[in-house]
């Protein structure tokens, strides 16, 4: 009863039209639609969001403001408080920068390879976007598949500005991964006779994503996580790395690292060094909701890019289209895609459909802002906002009573505290920032620009092109997570200890900052948020 | 939000750790804590109740009752007094899955402890998934993984049951170790998977998709536009 009676009033049209609608498909856009109402209403688009940076080596890039702020910000450090010339405190061949999916499967590949692992994470092991996916994995592992079709739909959902080399990457490893995650123990959604139960997300052309109910990215980062401790690798929380040390040629060579909980700054030593730090949208672009992890603040893009790593689609972000929109505790919460590959549908205030629930989600998030802000069709809350409904009790319709508890369980509890019951009540959403589609450049092995460090995850960018797909994302981090891990500890086999290590880098980027006349006050990484006395 | 509007937000009064502050009532206990002044780093992660950073113990004044809860997926009460918990040091087995079989005796060697619960029922209902954890402990004393397995799925090992068994169980660890074990050796394996992951690394694929990778961006677009849906 959480709907006010205005919204119960406004909910009576959905539910007059829902039976009319079971079965009804409404029509895809055209090309020529999704270019249009992507230009119009995308915030990717909407140029006073964005600024091009003046320092690095990427100076003149545009990107969103608030990621140039970042980028456009001094070290934490004060360089005289740490001393490299001193014992590290940690001395190893390959140093992990985030403990994540990505970071995870980073350390287990690195560690097989025969290498001494050290993982530092800024929370604990596993608070990570990893934990939080809930729709589904892809891999084309049908027979009416193959990787090829599964490449077709990631450039042609990525705008065909995909980095040919690592989309290739991605989908040929799927399958494997898959079979890697199962072997160790992972629980996929699956039949009696162990056939995987696959469906449809935004922009597939065949039933590909496999789930874990609607708790996929967090059975796979606990099983990832257990078996990192299995392994007794060594893994440091609450301790962020703040910069990247290099050698006297400039690589990579370890971090400085933050105890957040005491203050003391610590120093790493290692061979090679993965940055898998995950992504930004804690850093709210244009006023967004996020449906990201508290830690999702760019850390990783801003050390890396300061040792000189290039990025690449910097300006891309993704708005997932179905954040929570009502009631406000669930504002930004991520819908999973999972309720539209169900057959939900999204409505405008007099209970109509307005687009096809499975376009991309740049083309789907772009519809439902046209719809409220063009059109003046959307629901007005009792908050201020304005949203769309997303009619979940469809599918009860279409695949029985039931469906929504044994497929979407996360969904059903995370409303039910709230008061409000999927199974016969529209949702209320409306898009949530989501996910940083582009980040550091890497190679299929996983390499970055600067030597001795690699990137994985959310961190990398040029796999997904300008719009990632559902689905791809878990398998993202996966695929070049485990191919970082392997190739650092490989390429850490024939180097010595790193000598020279130093910060000079950091102090000729501050040179370019002061020059540039960036105000001294602006320091990063944010590490945190801030949220207190909002 | 303009000031009228913040004066129509009825304010509530609750202790976070013995100290009073009043808050509005519309906020989760996470958005409480900040909106007190706390900058959190223990107790705080997804804030969207899939990590389990977040569990919080509680009592409504003048009530003897502990409740529990996570703190982004509950809305604060008036008379609310609350702590987080910020880490639980819980055991966890160390084991190799390719050394170990889906059978009492192994289990036993891991987690002697599922062997001597009580049946309090404590850890069922402190669970903020409202899972019967007891009864999946039960189903792993059977051996019974495939049930045990399915019922403790849910679990964000928030670690609340582990703070309340008299007898020091770590259920969240004990169940990961029943789901992984049921996903190894008891679900059956895929008929297709092995035989396409075969096909890929012996390069039977490559051709395919070497062809598109080759192909200029205009045919692309056309493959794309013309690709076949399945239904």
């Amino acid at each position: 009863m959480v709907y006010t009676p205005q919204l119960r009033e406004l909910m009576k049209k959905v539910e007059e039209s829902r039976s009319s609608r079971v079965g009804v498909v409404y029509p895809r856009m055209s090309p020529e639609e999704r270019r249009e109402v992507l230009q119009k209403f995308h915030p990717d688009y909407i140029e006073d969001g964005f600024r091009n940076i003046e320092v690095g080596i990427d100076k003149g890039v545009r990107m969103p403001t608030e990621m140039a702020d970042i980028f456009e910000s001094y070290s934490r450090l004060k360089l005289n408080e740490i001393d490299l010339a001193a014992e590290p405190d940690y001395d190893v061949d390959v140093l992990i920068i985030g403990g994540g999916g990505a970071g995870a499967s980073a350390a287990l590949e690195a560690h097989k390879a025969g290498a001494d692992v050290l993982v530092t994470t800024k929370l604990r092991f596993g608070d990570a976007n990893t934990m939080m996916a809930q729709g589904g994995i892809q891999a084309a592992d049908k027979e009416n598949d193959t990787p090829a079709i599964h490449y077709l739909d990631v450039i042609g959902g990525g705008r065909l500005e995909n980095v040919p080399e690592l989309a290739r990457a991605l989908v040929m490893d799927a399958p494997l991964v898959i079979k890697w995650l199962e072997d160790m123990g992972a629980m996929f959604d699956k039949k009696e006779d162990g056939t995987m139960i696959t469906g449809h997300g935004g922009g597939t052309s065949r039933k590909r994503m496999h789930t874990a109910r609607d708790y996929t990215g967090a059975e796979i980062m606990r099983t990832l996580r257990d078996e990192v401790y299995n392994k007794k690798i060594n893994v440091v929380e609450f301790s962020p790395a703040v910069e990247l040390i290099v050698d006297q040629k400039g690589r990579a060579a370890g971090a400085v690292l933050y105890n957040l909980e005491t203050g003391q700054y610590l120093f790493a030593r290692a061979k090679t060094v993965i940055i898998a730090t995950g992504g930004s949208g804690r850093l709210h672009y244009r006023g967004f909701p996020t449906s990201n992890h508290y830690g999702a603040t760019a850390d990783g893009l801003i050390i890396g890019y300061r040792a000189g790593a290039k990025t690449i689609y910097a300006d891309s972000i993704q708005y997932h289209p179905t954040g929570g929109a009502y009631p406000p505790q669930l504002l930004g919460l991520l819908v999973t895609e999972k309720t539209r590959g169900l057959g939900a549908t999204p409505l405008n205030i007099n209970g109509e459909q307005f687009v096809y629930h499975l376009e991309t989600r740049d083309v789907e998030s772009s519809a439902i802002i046209r719809e409220c802000e063009e059109r003046g069709l959307g629901v007005p809350l009792p908050t201020g906002i304005t949203a769309v409904w997303l009619d979940s009790p469809l599918i009860e319709l279409i695949h029985g009573e039931g469906t929504i508890e044994r497929q979407l369980p996360a969904m059903l509890r995370q409303f039910q505290r709230f008061d409000v019951d999927i199974r016969t009540e529209p949702m209320l959403i409306y898009p949530t920032l989501h996910y940083q589609n582009g980040g550091l450049l890497i190679d299929d092995s996983a390499r970055s620009s600067v030597e001795n460090l690699f990137v994985a995850g959310e961190t990398a960018g040029g796999i997904h092109g300008t719009n990632r797909l559902m689905g791809n994302s878990l398998l993202d981090i996966i695929v070049f997570g485990r191919r970082a891990g392997r190739n650092a500890a490989e390429q850490s086999k024939d180097m010595n200890v790193p000598e020279g290590l130093n910060l000079d880098h950091i102090e000729s980027y501050h040179r370019e900052l002061e020059q540039s006349g960036v105000p001294a006050d602006r320091v990063g990484p944010m590490l945190l948020p801030h949220y207190t006395h909002r | 939000m303009s000031e009228a509007g913040k004066e129509s937000i009825k304010m509530v009064d609750i202790y976070i750790m013995g100290k009073h502050y009043a808050v509005p009532e519309t906020l989760t206990i996470m958005d409480a804590m900040e909106y007190a002044g706390y900058r959190l780093t223990r107790g705080c992660g997804c804030r969207a109740g899939f990590c389990g950073a977040c569990a919080t113990v509680y009592r409504l004044a003048g009530d003897y009752e502990l409740k529990v809860g996570l703190a982004c997926q509950t809305r604060v009460e008036e008379g609310m007094y609350l702590a987080q918990l910020p880490f639980f040091p819980g055991r966890k087995a160390d084991f190799d899955l390719e050394e170990i079989k889906p059978s009492v005796a192994d289990f036993a060697r891991l987690y002697p402890e599922v062997f001597r619960c009580l049946g309090c029922n404590s850890c069922s209902k402190v669970c903020p998934q409202d899972i019967d954890v007891m009864q999946y402990i039960a189903y792993i004393q059977r051996g019974d993984f495939a049930k045990a397995a399915d019922l403790s799925f849910d679990c964000l090992m928030c670690g609340l049951c582990v703070s309340r068994c008299p007898v020091n169980i770590v259920h969240y660890n004990a169940a990961l170790t029943a789901r992984r074990l049921y996903s190894r050796y008891i679900a059956k394996p895929d008929p297709f998977l092995e035989q396409r992951t075969r096909a890929i690394e012996e390069g039977t694929m490559d051709a395919e998709i070497d062809q598109l990778v080759a192909a200029d961006k205009e045919k692309l677009q056309e493959l794309y536009n013309n690709r076949e849906i399945e239904k």
